[in-house]
């Protein structure tokens, strides 16, 4: 595939940082971009020894044959692609895409909400909405104003865009959640919501639709190993049913989501995690001890993130 | 067969079974009694010439007798391992009938013994190919497309094997762990693939990133052989699943062993090690999962299984290497529940007594709860070894035919409903073993050669009927000193 020209690995073509902690790579991979769809994603290690971390695809150039990740860093594995992913080096390895393609239906008038990093697999789907015909509504969340990206191209596939900040900084002040009330109340005629982001932002999406009988998708991301259906590490309750996120998914009916059985799956190596991420920072401070000319580039992003529940970056 | 103690070997991921010296092979060999009728020829799934090749060790021709196994075998040090024998050619093999109270020829050792020699000496056998114009496509790289991949290779096509993890081997690499089946070992067996032209695409999950039908429309391949395995582990549905601490075999093993969790933090896979481990189930996986426990650093490992001993699907030789090693057997022992602690980690399981009531359709004794029978133990991880079921990717992508349980739909010759696709292995059986597997490969194989218009000169005087021979019966074939033309 990619290593046609003989090299291993996936080479990185564009890398822009979008803040501290978020980063955007774009892989090169022409049969992916072609085959990619809205909704599903890749597993990516960025080394030999790394791990298989799924990434939703947010957003694929079939002319270019690119993949677009956008990653936070908040484990070891993602805080290591921060450090090491240049443009020109090379992923050691990336598979898909995975996963059932979000179903794009007849859908008329659509909300597509992104939280946080969930901005970016939801931007595919809006733009897939835009494509078929529908009335899209864009809702994104941001912590604040400085971690704000990807606003020109959902302007450009949304009918309308309702920015939502915690602390104000730009749009309203509030949840996503905030920004669907405030879109239901403008619209009596919804047909479906699209919710991807943190866990806990799209249990509070559920509930802000569920009453008003909304139809309510959204892209789980729970810990995967091979993301083939084989290790089951990923199995998230659905209704009465088990299924596997990784290929009876990611995507399901935000109102039969088990979503607190989510959460707490999601923290099961938590400590080995943390444990790995401290390992690692120490060996980076004695490696810019030793060389101090590469001191900043290597301690650069030690900010002081703890390590939460951050489904999509670490598995 | 020299053994690593098992005390010793249940804290390492080295080899259990150190395999012959040159001086034990010749030993074993000449046990062999060469017998004409060659029952354990029959009971291989593949068809080794087995006194062929033990009558090239008793001559001290090593390097003939690893010609004889690869002509129709390409893994000896694979099969010599993971092969269970007693069920196969060793438990037909004349000197280990019961009457004769010997033990069989150790086929599967000497197997080994000559596979392993073959690596350390490089010994290759690649047989003159003539490229045939055709282009095969094999999706998955286990057991069952490196066996179709290896004859496919051999008729002189063009073949492009696709893995979607990102290494070649599937199960041998993911499942088997190091101490029963060294990764160099695989290595060592997929660089003797590569060296007959087959080429190995790793990262690429078909039916996602292409589907089956592209690959025979657009992408040029004349035929296409799905091996894929049966992945998709089941569950009981007991309460507490979905605790933290339960998982299938599949995760504990594949983390362990492919993505060397083992060796965290240098490798950065994590794997939480149980220190009082309960692995339910009782067959090969089962006796993997609780192995690679007991090597992980747990207090104590115990088998759960709802059957008594007679009845478990484990080799007989697991099951001891696992007595051996100190792991807790629970027979006639079912969970009903798996109880978690405040922060949703598990504590403990709780389980039934079972006694055997009436046989059940598969013949086995049906196990019956024993009533008030209830009790508990300490346990922080519980793994499931029960089974899998079908992968469903293929299914989802392809137009292809699926039996009722979802598994691939496939004739005898192991055609599948779309022109040109084969499929075999546990994508089509269920879970089976590696041989098995390998035996589909191969099948499928001639199958495809044949479908083609290949030349196939293992198959060209075959007339399919019981393996007889221009009306000669196959246990007459050493009397009449006809043999297939090889």
């Amino acid at each position: 595939m990619a290593q046609a020209n003989g090299a291993q690995g996936f080479e990185i073509l564009a890398r822009e940082d979008y803040s501290d902690v978020t980063y955007m790579l774009e892989v090169a991979h022409p049969l992916m971009a072609k085959a990619a769809k809205p909704g599903q994603f890749v597993i990516v290690m960025e080394h030999e020894h790394g791990e298989r971390i799924p990434l939703t695809i947010a957003d694929f150039d079939r002319e270019r044959g690119t993949i677009t990740l956008v990653i936070q860093a908040v484990g070891k594995t993602t805080k290591e692609m921060q450090a090491n992913c240049k443009v020109g080096t090379r992923l050691f390895a990336m598979v898909g895409p995975m996963g059932i393609p979000s179903h794009i239906g007849k859908a008329k008038k659509v909300i597509c909400v992104g939280g946080g990093l969930g901005v970016a697999p939801v931007y595919p789907q809006a733009r897939a909405y835009k494509e078929s015909g529908a009335y899209v509504i864009g809702v994104v969340g941001f912590r604040n104003k400085d971690l704000m990206f990807w606003q020109d191209k959902f302007a450009k596939v949304c009918d309308e865009l309702i920015v939502c900040t915690d602390d104000g900084s730009t749009g309203i002040k509030g949840l996503v959640t905030e920004g669907i009330k405030q879109a239901v109340a403008k619209h009596s005629d919804i047909d479906e919501v699209v919710a991807i982001g943190p866990p806990i932002m799209m249990k509070g999406c559920s509930e802000a639709t569920r009453a008003h009988g909304i139809k309510t998708m959204v892209s789980l991301n729970p810990v995967m190993v091979d993301g083939t259906g084989m290790c089951g590490g990923c199995r998230v309750k659905v209704g009465d049913q088990v299924k596997f996120a990784c290929v009876d998914g990611p995507d399901f009916d935000g109102h039969q989501v088990d979503f607190d059985d989510l959460m707490a799956r999601l923290v099961r190596y938590k400590r080995a995690e943390h444990d790995a991420l401290e390992r690692w920072q120490e060996s980076c401070r004695i490696r810019a001890d030793k060389i101090v000319d590469l001191k900043t580039a290597v301690l650069g992003n030690e900010a002081e993130v703890p390590i939460d529940v951050q489904p999509s970056t670490d598995g | 067969m020299p053994e690593q103690d098992p005390k010793v070997r249940a804290r390492n991921f080295e080899e259990v079974a150190c395999g012959y010296r040159l001086e034990d092979a010749l030993r074993e060999a000449e046990r062999c009694l060469q017998c004409p009728d060659e029952p354990c020829v029959r009971g291989c799934p593949v068809g080794i010439d087995i006194p062929g090749f033990i009558k090239k060790i008793t001559e001290k021709h090593f390097n003939g007798a690893y010609d004889v196994i690869t002509d129709t075998n390409l893994l000896p040090s694979v099969c010599g391992r993971v092969c269970p024998q007693e069920n196969q050619c060793e438990g037909v093999c004349t000197v280990g009938l019961p009457e004769n109270r010997l033990e069989p020829v150790a086929i599967g050792r000497l197997e080994r013994f000559v596979g392993d020699m073959a690596i350390a000496e490089g010994w290759e056998n690649v047989p003159y190919i003539e490229a045939s114009g055709f282009k095969v496509g094999i999706v998955g790289a286990g057991p069952a497309g490196m066996a179709c991949a290896a004859d496919m290779a051999k008729a002189g096509c063009e073949v492009i094997v696709y893995e979607a993890f990102h290494t070649p081997g599937g199960v041998l690499k993911y499942g088997i762990p190091d101490f029963r089946l060294p990764n160099d070992v695989i290595d060592a067996e997929i660089q003797k693939l590569r060296n007959l032209g087959v080429r190995f695409e790793c990262n690429t999950l078909v039916g996602r990133l292409f589907t089956i039908e592209q690959m025979v429309t657009d992408m040029g391949f004349h035929a296409v052989f799905i091996g894929t395995g049966a992945g998709y582990p089941s569950f009981m549905g007991i309460p507490g699943e979905s605790l933290n601490g339960v998982l299938s075999a599949n995760e504990l093993l594949t983390r362990c062993n492919l993505m060397r969790a083992r060796d965290f933090p240098n490798f950065d896979t994590p794997l939480q090690p149980g220190k009082h481990v309960a692995v339910i189930g009782a067959g090969n996986t089962a006796m993997d999962a609780l192995r690679v426990s007991l090597r992980l650093g747990a207090d104590s490992v115990h088998c759960i299984y709802r059957r008594s001993k007679k009845e478990a699907p484990a080799r007989v030789e697991e099951i001891h290497h696992a007595e051996q090693e100190g792991v807790d057997f629970n027979w006639l022992t079912s969970p009903v529940e798996i109880l978690g602690d405040a922060s949703n980690n598990v504590r403990a399981l709780r389980c039934v007594k079972m006694e055997l009531g009436e046989p059940d359709e598969s013949g086995r004794r049906r196990p019956v709860v024993v009533p008030g029978s209830e009790f508990e133990f300490e346990a922080d991880m519980v793994v499931f070894a029960i089974g899998t079921n079908a992968n469903p990717i293929l299914g989802q992508t392809a137009k292809l035919k699926l039996n009722k349980w979802g598994y691939i739909a496939t004739d005898d010759s192991l055609a599948t409903s779309i022109a040109g696709v084969y499929a075999g292995g546990d994508i089509v059986t269920g879970a089976a073993t590696v041989i098995q597997a390998m035996g589909a490969g191969r099948k499928a194989a001639r199958s495809m050669k044949a479908y083609l218009g290949l030349r196939d000169s293992d198959a060209v005087y075959d007339t399919g009927a019981g393996g007889s021979l221009f009306g000669i019966p196959r246990e007459e074939h050493g009397f009449a000193q006809v043999r297939v033309a090889k």
